[in-house]
Formats: C-alpha cells, structure tokens, sequence
C-alpha cells in the first residue's frame, strides 16, 4: 500500500505536503512546527506546551476561542500536542472548509501577537496548571515522563527537564517570553504543513500560496545543547519513587537507536516481540504463564535526536512484590540477552506492524500528521510509504544485533514505582491471598 | 493578491453517504451484516452478541464482562496462548469484551488472512473450553484492577457515582465489571452456562466492514454461524430504576489532593427515547463540546480546569447523564455553584440561534468524519443491532439533527434535566473542601473513604 505524496516549499521555507484521496468528503490540515521542549531556555520549563495554549487566544483577525468555534461550526474536530521536540497542530474537517483551516492556520503563524494578552496569559496559564494537577499530580505514575527524562538524561541535556513544566516556571512565564518564542519559532521556515483527502492539488497549492506565502522568513535558531550520547548508559541507573499508588510498577529503560534510523527498526521490532499483544514474550510469561503481572508494554518513545528510549513497563499483581517484580524482568531481558529471538516472533512482530500502519493511514488525519512527522525530522515525506519496507526489511539477525548491542547489564535504568508506605492495601491482598 | 484577513467562505459541499450495507439471516438465525468499503486493504469483523452486563445475574456481576473475555482463553483445540500466537501470526489479534448492553469480538485483518481468521474465529467461538486457570487469572486481574481504582481518582469518582442514581437492586448501580465480591464467586461452570444461554446464534450478529464482496463474505460466516450454540433465554430484569433522591454530596476522601475530581448527574434516558435527538443537541450545547456553556465557564473564563464536560451514556436503559470535571482543589464550591448555575439556566431559556447552530452544524458536519475507519463503521453497524435502530437511521441523522430547534432543546432540558435530583460525587480532600460546599445547595454531604 502507497499513498500518493506531492511536496513542495514555498519561498519563505515552508514545507508543504499533500496526499489525495477522494473516497470521503473529508480534509485534514496539519501544521507541525519543529519546536518542543527540548527548545525551551532554564527557568522556563513547560513553556512549549504553554504557548502551544496561547495558539488557540485568537491571531490578528481571530478572537479568543474562536479558531475552535469557526472549526467546530464547520463540522470539523482540532486539537494541539506538544512533545520533546516538536509542537502539532490539526484539524479534520469537511473538504469544503479546507480554506477556513488555512486561514486560521495562516493567521496565527503570522500574525499571532496582536491578539495576545495579560489575561488570556493568566487564564491559560491556571488551565495548564489544572492540566499539570489532572495528568501528573493527581494521577498514580502522573510523574513517569519527568522522572524518567531526569534518570536517563545528562543535567544540560534538552530532554532532560519536565515538558508540562514545574508550577513555578509556569508562573514565571511572561508575555515577552511569548513574543520571543514565536519570532523564534513560529516561522514558516521552522513548520512543515500537511494536507491529506479529499483536494484537488492544484486548488490547495493555491490556497497554501495565498494564505501562507505572504509570512516572512524566520531570522533562524538558537542551536540545541548538544544532544549526542553514547549507545549506553555504562552503568546502571535506579530511581524508586514513593507514590500514590496501589501496585508497584517498573520502567526499564535503556538507550536506544535513534527514530528513523536502520536500527530503530530493529529495535521497534524488538519491542514488538517483548510487548506488544497478548503474545508478547511478557505477556505470555509475565502475565499468563507466572502471573506476576497484572500489565505489561514495552515501546520506543521515537525521538529523532540524541538518543531514543526503549521502554519495558510492567505493573505487579497485588501478591507480588517490588523485588520480586524487578527480579522477573529482569529475568525476561536477561533471556533475551542470552538467547536472542526467533524468526517466527519476528514475523509475529511484522505481521502486527503492517496490520497497524494500514489501519492508521484510513483516517485522514493520522496520514498528514504522519507525513509531517517524517518531513519534519528528516524533509523527506516518503517515508510514510517507505517506512513498512524497512520493517520488512528486518531480520532476527538484525534484532539480535541490536540486542547484544543496547539490551546488556550496562545500559538499564530503572524506574521504580511504589505504594507508599501506608497505603494500606492489605485488605485486598488478603482477599487475593485467599484465592491462591 | 489573497485576502488574508477576511474569513472564507466555504465552497460547494460534496455529498457524502454513510456506507451502503446488507443484512441477511443466516440458517440457525445468526444475523449477517456487510457493508463494503473499499478505500484501503484492510477488513474489520465485529461479532456482536446479546449478552451485556445489563443482565448479568445479582451476585453475579461481572460475569459477562469476565465470560467475553475468556472467550479468547483457549478451545477444546488450542489453548490460550497458541490462540494468540496464531491470530497475531496472522497480523491481528482478537480482541473480546463486554459493555451494558451487548458482548463483541473483533478483529481487523489484511485481505489475505481473513478467511483464515474468521475460519480461527469460528472455533473460538463455537468451542470456547474456558479453562480453570485462565478463569481464575482473569479474577485476579479484575481484582487487582479495583486495587488500582483506589488510587486513581478519575476512575474511583467513576466507579463510585452510579451507586447514587440508581436503586440497589438495579445492575446499573452496580460495577460493570463486578465488584471483588462477585467475581470472586464467579465459577467456570457458570461462566460456560451463561455462554451457552446467551452466545447463541439467534443472538449473533456477524459484521463484516472494509475491503470486501459481499458473497465472499456469506461463504465464509456461515460455518461460524451454523456452529454457534442454539436456544434462548427470556431478557431479565429493568437494570435501570432510579434511586428516588434528593440533591446530595457524596464526598470520597483522598487527603491532600490537589484537584477534586466532581461528578454531577441522574439517571438519563434509554437510548431509543423518542426525544433522542433534541437531548443530543440540548447536551452538545450544555457541556457536550468544547465551545460548551460548562467547559467555556469552568475552562476558558475560569481557569478551574483543564476540561468540563457533560455526556448521556446511551444505553438500552436510561443510564447516566453526568457532568465531569477536575478543578484545583480550593475552587471546588466554586466551579459546583457554576455546575449548578448552567443547569438551571438550561432549563430556565431558550440558548441563542448561535449556540444551536454551533450544535447543530457541528453534528451534521463531523458525520462522515467518525466512519473513516473500518472499525468504527462496523462499531455503527452494531449500533443499529444493538438498540434496534431503524435501517435509514444513518441516512436520516443529519436531517433529525437539522430539525432541532431552540424550542425543542428548552422543552427536553426541562423535561429531561431534573435539578432538584442532582447527585454530586467529589474524589478529593475532604477536610479542605467540606466546609466551603456547606453554602453552594447541592445538599446534604455525606463522607465516605476511598476503600
């Protein structure tokens, strides 16, 4: 299966793609800026995602809220994210309204600071914070991503600080901050666009010409830290932390190959094999077979720099302990270390993948933002269609290789959860108890 | 040069049709549904049988959650684990479970491995051997499960609330998937009975959506359905009375929370009321969208939030109509009194043409975005199964949407809204919040811990 891909930039640098499908009267706009957390400055820890509010305040010619109203009166759906090291935008909606999208989007790429104000800054920022208490605060394993980002990367790395933000950078943030951030960043020149239904290509160019060529170029950006690392941590790494909840849970991490690259392929394969579905190797042992666990997953995060994270997460069972818990995984990788996989969980792990990125590319939306993903981390868009071919191309050679290279002693992190002392789940555990 | 300042105008609409489908009775009674939609190579397969948690027997809650998903736990032929393997060799995997009102299992396939798949499905379905171990397991893991909700607020408040709208006798103010009591007591040879009175082909749909001709289709269901289990079961008790109640708080204490996560509802509607569609308008205008009266007051004016929302949990009994949110903890009384002011004001006057239209042209417009996946026009299909809708129910949709009116959301919020029964659940620190929800009106506050 290939979709059909046309690219081009316009002369400010914008990278525009699009794919066209008629089967549905349905078009989605997608924007990706090439901004995250990673390009946030000390002090202002959570201030990507903040901004990425602020976008939804109203530009030159759009009040506040009133992007989601237009869209939604439309009949469309939207929605925003912001990750370590890019910002999305997007929308879904009937192919008639394709130029309401780009105008909205248009207007607040280029004309965002007209309409920011004091207000709408104080107002936004009580939401994220409210944002920050709902995901991570109140929530049992809310703190896995700052935790993990500060147990597996260096202090001055990019990666390493929290993405929603400590409430005390969330306060300090200003309205300079905000104009500094979007002359930095919010430029043509820094965004890759993304198109996807039912258009007719000659139609959209136009539209994408006359609503976004006019935004000047960016003057450029501050360069990253430096994000290389080496291939493995060298030692081991331990975090436990003490929280509320009711059954310890354990994310080993290790460095992995970065996203894109040959053996990222091998590596989100592996993962695949270790814990993906109920024929996962931790499923079947972990779940089925011993019944220590009450969960488990193991997945890449996908970055694109520096280096990628390879996660195995595993939720006890109310009997098992924390030891225990961290002893059986660490068993299961120590199996694999020393006996490597199979041909046939490769194909098992393959079979899945395909499966999943055809089911993906059927909604209008997951297509663009996959196309702006890869146009965004590497300029080249094609490899949406080429992407199920490096898998394919994937051996248990080459999973073994990338196995004995990343999965050893000297490269794991663990994260510990567990219940606080007190949590007093014992009645439970001896209503488990008395069904063994 | 381009108007950039101006907003534009959109063009022509193109028409768009929700997916032709067939419908056929199988020989035993199984029903066959199949609606072709070829955009690209890939088929899903929902099998829907009447055999939801609604009726699960009292005491016996849980047990048609627990028996849709031992379904997959191994045949007379295969056990659980090769079970999976095999699906997955095949790039899926079968996926089994049970709501309210009906139980499913589904896969999605490429086009090469759906008559193998459907031919495995066929077996897992006809041939379930439940084993003991895997029964047992599955317990555990509903236990360990309810563990967790103790320390997860957004569950717990969710887990907690029906038990207020509705009379004890009544499934729907129960657990869906059981408490640690039932399932406990849930036995195999149980879980094989409830299987054959209620996986029976007369109680058996096959949907079949995506890449596919319809006489292929027929060709490979019928072994499945021939081989189902035959006979009936007389449909059980109401699930849904509600419980006749006063406004009330039930505070769940979790010391030092910093939000309180806040349930505000009633008993709502079955799904086939005739005024379905004015309370869909009525509830998008409420707190069922984003430009929502509660999500624009609590969110965007308030800052108390990160969202509110309102919803009706269509079922075939009338389930919960609730509204739910998060605020920082010390706004709690607050952003209650604000619940309380935007539901009284539904009822007290008409919204505006603009808040309708916003509904309305909203509803109408995202219609063919919600079936651009094989799965969810599958999941629409069983819908109409499920609540016995009309076959032009989809054809019909968006013009039922477009006949709202102002007058017609004013008549269902005051028909339909009952302020005066409002109960209210909180997940949060009860000793900061308690005394500053003496004076908001939401009634008598109750305490209660979180175990």
């Amino acid at each position: 299966m290939r979709i059909p891909i046309e690219t081009f930039h316009l002369d400010n640098g914008l990278l525009v793609t699009l794919s066209e499908d008629r089967t549905a009267p349905i078009v989605a706009v997608n924007l990706w800026y090439h901004v995250g957390s990673a390009n946030e400055r000390t002090g202002r820890t959570g201030f990507a995602h903040l901004f990425e509010h602020m976008l939804f305040q109203g530009s030159a010619n759009v009040t506040a809220n009133e992007h989601m109203e237009l869209i939604q009166r439309a009949g469309g759906t939207m929605n925003g994210s912001t990750w370590l090291e890019r910002t999305n935008y997007y929308e879904t909606l009937p192919s008639n309204q394709l130029a309401l999208a780009l105008w909205l989007e248009a207007d607040r790429m280029g004309r965002l600071l007209p309409a920011m104000t004091q207000e709408k800054l104080d107002t936004q920022r009580d939401v994220v914070k409210n944002e920050r208490r709902w995901s991570v605060d109140n929530q049992p394993y809310g703190t896995m991503l700052e935790k993990l980002q500060e147990l597996v990367f260096p202090a001055d790395h990019p990666f390493q600080h929290s993405l929603i933000g400590s409430m005390e950078d969330l306060s300090a943030a200003s309205l300079e901050d905000v104009a500094g951030f979007f002359a930095t960043f919010y430029t043509p020149d820094n965004a890759v666009l993304s198109i996807a239904g039912d258009v007719d290509r000659a139609e959209a160019r136009c539209l994408v010409e006359g609503y976004f060529g006019s935004i000047p170029r960016g003057k450029g950006k501050p360069p990253l830290a430096p994000m290389a690392l080496p291939p493995v941590f060298g030692a081991r790494r331990r975090d436990i932390v003490e929280d509320e909840v009711s059954l310890p849970r354990i994310f080993l991490t290790f460095r992995s190959p970065v996203f894109g690259s040959d053996a990222y392929y091998a590596a989100s394969v592996c993962s695949a094999i270790l814990g993906m579905r109920r024929g996962s190797r931790l499923h079947r042992s972990l779940i089925r077979e011993r019944q220590v666990a009450a969960d488990a997953a193991a997945f890449t995060f996908d970055l694109a720099k520096g280096t990628d994270l390879f996660v195995v997460d595993v939720t006890a069972r109310p009997e098992t302990g924390v030891t225990r818990l961290e002893d059986e995984v660490e068993r299961e990788i120590d199996e694999l270390y020393r006996d490597g996989v199979s041909e046939l969980e490769v194909k098992r792990a393959l079979a899945l993948i395909e499966t999943d990125l055809v089911n993906a590319m059927q909604s209008a939306g997951e297509r663009a933002d996959r196309l702006s993903m890869f146009a965004t981390f590497f300029r080249e868009p094609e490899l949406v269609n080429v992407q199920a071919d490096h898998y394919r191309a994937v051996t248990s050679h080459r999973v073994n290789d990338f196995i004995a290279e990343r999965l050893g002693e000297d490269n794991r992190a663990t994260l510990l959860y567990v219940p606080r002392a007190g949590q007093g789940t014992e009645g439970v555990l001896a209503e488990a108890a008395s069904e063994a | 040069m381009m108007d950039v300042i101006t907003k534009p105008d959109p063009g022509p609409s193109r028409e768009y049709h929700f997916p032709s489908f067939d419908e056929e009775t199988l020989p035993g009674g199984t029903r066959l549904v199949v609606a072709a939609a070829p955009k690209l190579p890939i088929i899903t397969i929902l099998v829907v049988f009447d055999a939801g948690a609604a009726e699960d027997p009292a005491g016996k809650e849980g047990i048609a959650r627990l028996t849709a998903r031992a379904l997959s736990e191994g045949t007379s032929k295969w056990d659980g684990a090769e079970l999976a393997e095999k699906f997955e060799q095949m790039g899926t995997s079968l996926d089994t479970g049970a709501d309210w009102d009906s139980a499913i299992a589904r896969v999605t396939v490429l086009p090469g491995n759906l008559a193998a798949a459907l031919t495995l499905l066929g077996e897992v379905l006809a041939d379930p051997a439940f084993p003991e171990r895997e029964v047992e397991r599955l317990k555990s893991e509903r236990i360990a499960e309810l563990l967790q909700l103790e320390t997860e607020p957004r569950g717990l408040a969710d887990e907690r609330f029906p038990a207020f709208l509705y009379r004890e006798s009544s499934r729907y103010a129960r657990s869906q998937g059981g408490s640690a009591e039932s399932v406990r007591s849930l036995t195999r040879s149980e879980i094989d009975a409830f299987y054959r009175s209620r996986y029976t082909a007369g109680r058996t749909t096959v949907i079949v959506a995506g890449d596919v001709k319809k006489a292929d289709v027929r060709t490979l269901v019928t072994p499945l359905a021939t081989a189902l289990p035959r006979g009936s079961v007389a449909r059980l008790h109401a699930a849904d009375i509600p419980a006749p109640a006063s406004r009330a708080i039930h505070l769940i204490t979790k010391d030092g929370a910093p939000q309180s996560e806040i349930r505000v509802g009633h008993a709502g509607l079955p799904r086939k009321h005739p005024d379905f569609f004015p309370v869909l308008v009525m509830n998008a205008i409420l707190g069922g969208l984003f430009g929502s009266r509660i999500n624009l007051n609590l969110r965007e004016k308030h800052g108390y939030t990160y969202g509110a929302s309102s919803s009706y949990d269509w079922r075939r009994g009338a389930g919960p109509f609730e509204i739910s949110t998060a605020v920082q903890s010390d706004v709690t009384a607050a952003a209650l009194r604000e619940i309380f002011a935007e539901v009284e004001r539904m009822r007290s006057e008409e919204v505006t043409l603009e808040e309708l239209s916003l509904a309305t042209s909203y509803l109408e417009g995202v219609f063919p975005i919600r079936f651009e996946t094989t799965s969810a026009i599958a999941s629409a299909l069983a819908n109409l199964i499920i609540y016995d809708l009309p076959r032009s129910y989809y054809d019909e949709y968006r013009k039922e949407i477009s006949r709202v009116t102002a007058a017609t959301v004013l008549k269902a919020a005051r028909d339909h809204i009952h302020p005066e029964e409002l109960q209210t659940v909180i997940v949060g620190d009860t000793g900061q919040i308690r005394e500053g929800l003496t004076s908001v009106g939401a009634g008598n506050i109750s305490v209660a811990p979180a175990k």
